[in-house]
């Protein structure tokens, strides 16, 4: 009798450690998650700044100037769905890139100790950015495996929890900027 | 970083005038070592010997008693010879390595900052090292020096034993990027000998914070990361950066252990002997020692571009 329910605690922990396991893999999924949006934001709140300083030498690229506020504003209204958001994120990312090159033409911003400044927070929010994908990835990576693997798949099938998808980068970030095309539109 | 070939110049131009009279201490030093060597050998050789027979504790006492007190003649006899040649050699390469640095022979990296890095969690009994360099490089403020720490235990018969923490070089250097949390690089043995479940197992240390898979698996192979902060040890442990503690692993040869706190980078590289030391029983008349002496240095200074601290392009100056 003892063995008997020696076995049944053993179960029901089983049981609960697996469910827990489940959750808080699912949890940290989406802690991370927010955490990019976060990152995200830094970046967002750098720009008017950065149209700011840079547009009174930068008098060829208005367009780009303009086309970077409107992102932004789009970015920052709210109400987009994941896959707009991850899109009209990749294209300021691009847009961003194309003013950093453009920047070479101007030795006088170069030297400006703003500009400067603001070059390194962006710098910094980039790499934030690229670390919270990485870490999004890892807690994806790991809530899959979870959802996959025996015993926990049954678990998982039972809570209704799916496999999620993981950040991969868009076709544009891997093609390198071309500046040409950029300010020529 | 400097060559060889420049090495072999300030060796003739600078290290080697001053050597002569060094030569000729060590000299003197070593005929009353040997001196001391036929008084002491004997004494208590013959007296172990005598009581050996009737009472063998005492008799190992004895033994054990003279090579304690050799070895104290010995490090009194080098005293001044070893500070002599530290100012004449090391100080040299030193400067020569990187005029912004200035050595110390007896100073240390402080308790405080070796504790500060989070590498080793044991308590310590006995902290000491000497060899302390400072100063920038480049942008870079760095500081390492030789270290030993020793934690110590009583067995049940009151007598104390003492087992080392570290022993080698201790590496501190401002980081290049803004962070907040605690990072930790450990040298990975439960994944080499027991792939997963070795994964499952430091997944359960919880003492450092948790477990921070990377994607780099040849990173991954060699060390273990552990944080409180998921995202900021990404932010810290770019890609590149993996690869660069990679090779520079690769480069040492040995188990490196690292950590980032309060935006400074520690490493820490164990060595089994003590580093920066005169020969006393061979002739110092010689170029090699001055180049290995050299080449452990390099390999500690240069961990600034190994590791390209001096890239300053995020908001920390």
């Amino acid at each position: 009798m003892p063995a008997v329910i020696g076995v049944v605690v053993v179960l029901v922990l089983a049981v609960i450690i697996i469910y827990n396991s489940l959750i808080n893999k699912k949890n940290q999924v989406e802690n991370v998650f927010a955490s990019i949006d976060a990152m995200l934001k830094k970046r967002y709140d750098l720009i008017p700044n950065l149209v700011s300083t840079v547009q009174t030498y930068m008098q060829h690229e208005r367009g780009t100037l303009n086309e970077l506020t409107e992102l932004r504003a789009k970015a920052i209204s709210g109400g987009l769905s994941t896959d707009e958001k991850v899109g009209l994120d990749n294209k300021l990312s691009k847009t961003l890139g194309g003013i950093m090159v453009a920047v070479e033409n101007y030795p006088d911003l170069k030297a400006n100790q703003n500009f400067l400044q603001l070059q390194g927070s962006l710098n910094e929010a980039e790499e934030q950015i690229s670390a919270a994908r990485r870490a999004y990835n890892s807690a994806v990576t790991n809530y899959n495996n979870a959802v996959e693997m025996f015993p926990t798949n049954v678990f998982a099938s039972a809570m209704n929890y799916q496999r999620k998808q993981v950040f991969e980068i868009s076709e544009g970030e891997r093609q390198n900027v071309n500046v040409k095309d950029l300010f020529n539109q | 970083m400097k060559t060889i070939e420049e090495l072999r110049d300030l060796y003739i131009e600078r290290i080697a005038p001053g050597l002569d009279v060094l030569e000729e201490q060590r000299k003197t030093i070593l005929k009353k070592f040997y001196f001391a060597v036929m008084i002491v050998v004997p004494v208590f050789g013959l007296l172990a010997l005598n009581t050996i027979r009737y009472s063998p504790n005492l008799g190992i006492f004895l033994l054990i008693a003279g090579i304690l007190v050799l070895t104290f003649i010995y490090h009194f006899l080098i005293r001044d010879y070893r500070r002599l040649f530290k100012n004449a050699v090391i100080e040299k390469i030193v400067k020569f390595i990187d005029e912004g640095l200035t050595y110390s022979k007896f100073g240390k990296v402080s308790q405080s900052l070796f504790k500060m890095s989070g590498i080793f969690q044991k308590n310590i009994d006995k902290y000491s090292g000497d060899d302390h360099i400072s100063g920038t490089i480049g942008k870079t403020r760095v500081e390492f020096s030789e270290l030993y720490t020793a934690y110590e235990t009583r067995s049940s018969k009151g007598g104390k034993q003492e087992h080392t923490i570290f022993k080698g070089l201790f590496f501190m250097a401002d980081f290049n990027k803004h962070f907040k949390g605690n990072t930790v690089v450990l040298p990975d043995t439960a994944e080499k000998l027991l792939g997963h479940v070795g994964t499952l197992f430091q997944s359960m240390n919880k003492m450092r914070g948790d477990l921070i898979k990377l994607e780099d698996p040849e990173f991954e192979k060699l060390f273990a990361v552990y944080g409180n902060d998921q995202i900021e040890a990404r932010y810290i442990l770019s890609t590149s950066l993996m690869k660069r503690i990679v090779d520079f692993q690769k480069k040492t040869g040995k188990r490196i252990y690292l950590s980032f706190v309060g935006s400074k980078v520690f490493v820490a590289i164990p060595y089994q002997k003590d580093l920066f030391e005169p020969r006393v029983f061979r002739t110092i008349l010689d170029f090699a020692p001055v180049q290995k002496y050299f080449e452990d240095l390099k390999l500690v200074a240069g961990i600034v571009d190994d590791l390209n601290l001096n890239t300053r392009i995020w908001t920390k100056e």
